[in-house]
């Protein structure tokens, strides 16, 4: 039962992945607009942002002039952007489980490969954000998908430098974690590419969806920072809800997440950082039922989780290395499947009487990626990510210890021959592989890739 | 005596402005690639040495969406600013420590990038490291011929910062009257002296006076030591002439104080002038 359990979460979550190409990314030519500034001034290469455009972000999308306030602005600005790609895609994936010919030929198999190709598009991202009023400042993404079903990927308020301070500043609503490397502004679109595996991963068997340190979050946060943006520090406490509205899941659940950095001068070569971030978090795994049915919003029987990490960017001339590390643990409730009967009501619930198998033990896993850039300059970058992250400790005694271990390599180049302040164009370029070991149907290693070559653009 | 120091100001800064334009008309891409390699496009500030070649990627990157390829202020973000962009070509630039009509030195316009400059589109490019804003420096002084043949000013002395005394504060509101401050910036330093509608830069763009009264950040500075500059150097490239002719130094430091007493915010000069019953100068008042 368990198996068959991990063995659906396992394929439930690379379906997920290769259908969750809608990259959210945040640029936006309405600020370059707002500014008269090329995207270059904030991005090293769109969208992922430079020192410039974090300072920016981090003061509230203000420049600290003047001109920050919106009674500057031309009156027929509208802070608005869109953005969307259309590309050509390969995906193929070697094992899946149950896949029949088509009726009339032979040969039927139940573990076979896919492989399809063809022209696509990704979601579309309305994003829009600016200043209500010097330092005040909002970000609003309605997000569709690329079926155009949307979603609201962010929702927030800012109120920065309370008290003339630029460490008092407080955001509320739905917002990216401070991740320093932002999973909202990745340089890697594909099915396999687009996320960081580290920021979402979940081990075979676990239920615990709640630790997803990319998937923006519905809480409060304060940051400060230092006026140069040198020393930043930040702390969040959210809904454990992985963004969710509504409040679908625990009665009373909330999570943490807290970061803080610190950038350093390396003379010629620009200015490094280094930091840490923590996530701490707890989840219900035991709910009211009606007719058997789990009721939203009554989840107790918190159990906790954590992530916790290095973060560095290094910058040698055009080459620049961003590291990210990560050690995560859950609960040995999560491990063993409780913790989401809401999203899949066929999951465990912790009802009365309910007892974990016997030695069952909290999982636990370690993971990093290096991504390096080679920025030739602001028009053209080369992108290459490596990715491991591998279970330390098992959940479930006598489960394979590499179950679930997952490695992605990721290559690509974007050129953007537009490099103007108002709209941004890139031909991105991507190769991306992953494995996840013995997660097959069949018990081992499933191997998935993707290439895409597409047009991204915003304006 | 100030109307004939404006005068010879104005005269001055027209000759050096019409200097660099005529001489700037004749500065091709081909020459400027050339000073390029010249001592004079090199910066030095404090033990640091800026090299022009070494911030052509961060000017690229940064800047030339406003000051253009060849730094002559025709980005293709110009055409909506206002101000304009600063024209290198030209070497006048407001933030100076240095004599009016003279080049600033390779501090003042270190200062100014990380500074940024208010009531315009310059933010404060304080995220570079102290390497790349002294290459930066560089970089700019290689599109104009100015630095290939003059020297900057020498900095003007400033003097300890005195007490502030009622007596001072009021002797800086006679200076401010004096000197007809009031003309441009208005009796109660709102920006709305009877001048302030037909001023022009150098160039023949409209320009605003500073107001007091609202409380922002000077163009050149916070402290007052910086206020203090800036009307000792004058701000060139703009009507702001320099006081350096009329007011001795220790009359601009009590200047500094009623200017002070005219912001919005708490302050002791602010406290002294209340308690003393200031009133605004009179614009009846004769110029020096």
């Amino acid at each position: 039962m368990v198996s068959c359990r991990r063995f659906f979460v396992a394929v439930i979550s690379l379906s997920c992945l290769l259908a969750s190409f809608t990259p959210s990314a945040q640029a936006l030519p309405a600020f370059a607009r707002k500014y008269g500034l090329r995207c270059s001034a904030c991005h090293e290469a769109w969208p992922m942002l430079n020192y410039f455009g974090q300072k920016f972000k981090d003061n509230g999308y203000q420049l600290m002039n003047d001109r920050d306030s919106p009674i500057w602005q031309n009156p027929s600005y509208w802070p608005m952007t869109l953005r969307i790609t259309p590309y050509f895609h390969r995906e193929s994936t070697d094992k899946l489980p149950d896949v029949v010919d088509a009726p009339g030929t032979t040969n039927p198999s139940f573990v076979r490969g896919l492989t399809y190709s063809g022209f696509d598009h990704s979601g579309l991202d309305i994003l829009t954000g600016g200043t209500l009023e010097k330092n005040i400042s909002f970000l609003l993404v309605p997000s569709a998908d690329e079926t155009g079903a949307f979603h609201m990927e962010s929702a927030n308020v800012r109120f920065d430098n309370r008290f003339h301070s630029s460490w008092f500043n407080f955001k509320l609503g739905k917002f990216e974690l401070d991740n320093l490397v932002s999973e909202k502004r990745i340089l890697t679109l594909s099915a396999n590419g687009g996320a960081y595996q580290l920021y979402h991963f979940i081990p075979a068997g676990d239920a615990n969806i709640f630790g997803q340190i990319g998937d923006n979050q519905l809480g409060i946060e304060w940051m400060g920072h230092s006026v140069n943006d040198r020393t930043r520090i930040s702390a969040a406490i959210m809904s454990t809800t992985d963004g969710s509205p509504d409040v679908p899941y625990g009665k009373n659940a909330y999570s943490g997440f807290f970061a803080a950095s610190q950038a350093f001068d390396v003379g010629k070569l620009g200015t490094d950082r280094i930091g840490a971030y923590a996530m701490v978090g707890q989840a219900p795994t035991v709910f009211l039922t009606s007719g058997g049915v789990p009721i939203p919003s009554t989840g107790t029987g918190n159990k906790s989780f954590s992530r916790e990490g290095f973060v560095g960017q290094f910058y040698f001339n055009k080459l620049n290395f961003q590291v990210v590390t990560q050690h995560g643990t859950d609960s040995a409730w999560f491990g063993a499947g409780f913790g989401n009967p809401i999203d899949n009501p066929g999951f465990p619930n912790n009802g009365p009487g309910v007892t974990l198998p016997a030695g069952t033990r909290n999982p636990s896993w370690n993971g990093a990626f290096i991504e390096t850039h080679w920025v030739e300059n602001p028009q053209l970058v080369f992108i290459q990510r490596s990715e491991w992250v591998h279970m330390s400790q098992q959940s479930i005694p006598g489960t394979p210890s590499n179950l679930g271990n997952t490695d992605n390599y990721v290559f690509g180049f974007r050129y953007m021959p537009l490099m103007n302040n108002r709209a941004g164009l890139a031909w991105h370029n991507e190769y991306a592989w992953i494995r996840q070991r013995g997660t097959a149907p069949d018990g081992s290693d499933t191997t998935s890739s993707s290439v895409m070559s597409g047009l991204d653009f915003d304006f | 005596m100030r109307t004939e120091a404006l005068h010879r100001n104005a005269v001055i800064l027209a000759a050096l402005v019409a200097a660099s334009v005529t001489a700037c008309a004749q500065v091709t891409e081909d020459q400027q690639k050339q000073w390029l390699g010249t001592p004079a496009a090199s910066s030095h500030i404090g033990h640091l040495s800026g090299n022009a070649k070494a911030a052509a990627g961060d000017y690229r990157r940064y800047c030339v969406v406003c000051h253009g390829e060849l730094g002559d202020g025709n980005g293709e973000s110009a055409q909506w600013l206002d101000p304009k962009p600063r024209d290198f070509t030209l070497a006048v630039f407001k933030c100076r420590s240095t004599p009016t009509g003279t080049l600033p030195t390779d501090q003042d316009l270190y200062e100014t990038i990380a500074r940024g400059l208010d009531r315009s589109n310059m933010p404060p490019w304080n995220t570079f490291t102290t390497q790349q804003r002294a290459d930066l420096v560089a970089w700019i002084k290689h599109y104009s011929p100015r630095w290939q043949t003059e020297k900057p000013g020498t900095p003007i002395e400033i003097p300890p910062e005195p007490e502030v005394t009622p007596g001072r504060v009021k002797a800086g509101r006679d200076v401010f009257a004096r000197v007809q401050c009031w003309k441009c910036h208005g009796a109660e330093g709102r920006g709305n002296g009877p001048s302030a509608s037909t001023l022009q830069d150098d160039l023949g763009r409209p320009i605003l006076p500073y107001n007091f009264a609202e409380g922002g950040r000077f163009k050149c500075g916070s402290t007052d030591a910086d206020l203090y500059r800036i009307f000792m150097t004058g701000l060139d490239g703009t009507p702001m002439p320099s006081f350096a002719d009329n007011i001795k130094p220790e009359e601009a430091w009590d200047l500094v104080m009623y200017l002070r007493s005219l912001q919005p915010f708490p302050s002791k000069e602010k406290a002294i002038a209340k308690s003393l019953g200031l009133t605004p100068v009179s614009t009846t008042s004769t110029g020096p």
